[in-house]
């Protein structure tokens, strides 16, 4: 299964974001928060997302979500400091937080590849709220 | 000239110093235009570099410098520290076992950082960013390398300021503060401010001038 880790640079968007999607999908799908600093200060840490990333992944891969700025530069890091089998097989979502993540949620819960789950997450973008 | 590991470890420990001083300035930098944590996420992220170089005068320059740069990636918080992070780790690769520095590393240091923020921050000059100081920094310490350590470090940290003051004139393209648009004009960019900050307190320690 796809796993996700929620970046962002406040815990409690991050935990208020997972506690949505727990309502949604339960807790088959492996989900994990790299946010804020260790001391406390809203921000991201690499080493932080690193550690995350390896404990999502189960070799169907991992998506990435994130939310403003350095979440991404971060990530990017992150994503470069992983030796394989991980770094081929971790994307980042290009996506709203909090939908896109339920929508990738649905989506790796269904056992969905890991391009199926960002384009998901993607997806979102072009879904109108208004109907 | 010649930096060995012991004279690297306290530049960048002036550095941080430099960092620790200026933070109240940096953050109203960012607060007019950004996100209002610049210098206090450069002083902490400094304050866990020194914490962690210290006791690696045994080190090569190449492995200090990948230190500070690992220990920011994990500290600073904001964009600066994959920013700046990413500069150092490359800076360390381009002195990748070196245990001195003579004035051609310097430049190749320069180089390298310069090469991983706009590689990191996907960053061109005129968009408001560090690479408007390190920039023509680089081109200055480039042109001037033949007049000698001296001239080329002391026309680059001209060069670095006058970019630093010219992101007053430009729209903010990336990070927080592009949200603002053209209401970032008049507000001088907070990382090149400090990346200023860190090329003058180099100049300084290089050429035995009090910061």
């Amino acid at each position: 299964m796809v796993g996700i880790v929620l970046v962002s640079h406040s815990p409690r968007i991050a935990e208020g974001t997972l506690d949505l999607v727990r309502q949604m999908v339960g807790d088959k799908v492996p989900i994990e928060i790299a946010a804020g600093t260790a001391d406390g200060r809203l921000g991201t840490d690499a080493t932080e997302i690193e550690k995350k990333i390896r404990k999502v992944y189960g070799g169907d891969g991992v998506l990435v979500m994130v939310d403003l700025g350095s979440a991404v530069l971060s990530t990017e890091v992150a994503i470069e400091n992983l030796g394989e089998p991980f770094r081929s097989a971790i994307v980042i979502a290009d996506a709203p937080f909090v939908e896109g993540t339920v929508a990738a949620a649905i989506e790796a819960g269904f056992g969905k590849s890991l391009a199926e789950v960002r384009a998901a997450a993607e997806g979102v973008k072009a879904y109108s709220k208004l109907g | 000239m010649a930096v060995d590991s012991i004279k690297l470890i306290d530049i960048i420990k002036a550095i941080a110093d430099k960092i620790n001083e200026k933070r109240e300035y940096l953050t109203q930098l960012d607060s007019a235009i950004g996100d209002a944590d610049h210098g206090i996420n450069m002083s902490k992220g400094f304050k866990a570099v020194v914490e962690k170089i210290t006791n690696m005068g045994d080190k090569d320059c190449g492995t200090i410098l990948k230190t500070v740069g690992m220990t920011l990636v994990s500290t600073v918080g904001g964009a600066s520290g994959p920013l700046y992070g990413t500069a150092f780790m490359k800076a360390g690769q381009a002195v990748a076992g070196k245990v001195n520095l003579d004035f051609n590393d310097l430049i190749s240091v320069c180089e390298a950082a310069l090469e991983g923020i706009k590689y990191r921050g996907k960053a061109e000059k005129g968009e408001k960013t560090i690479v408007d100081a390190l920039e023509p920094a680089v081109e200055a310490l480039r042109k001037h390398r033949s007049e000698g350590l001296k001239t080329a470090l002391q026309e680059a940290v001209k060069a670095a300021k006058k970019g630093m003051e010219y992101t007053k004139n430009i729209i903010a393209k990336k990070g927080r503060a592009s949200y603002l648009g053209e209401r970032s004009l008049g507000h001088q960019d907070p990382g090149a401010t400090s990346c200023y900050i860190m090329l003058e307190t180099l100049a300084d320690q290089l050429l035995d001038k009090k910061s």
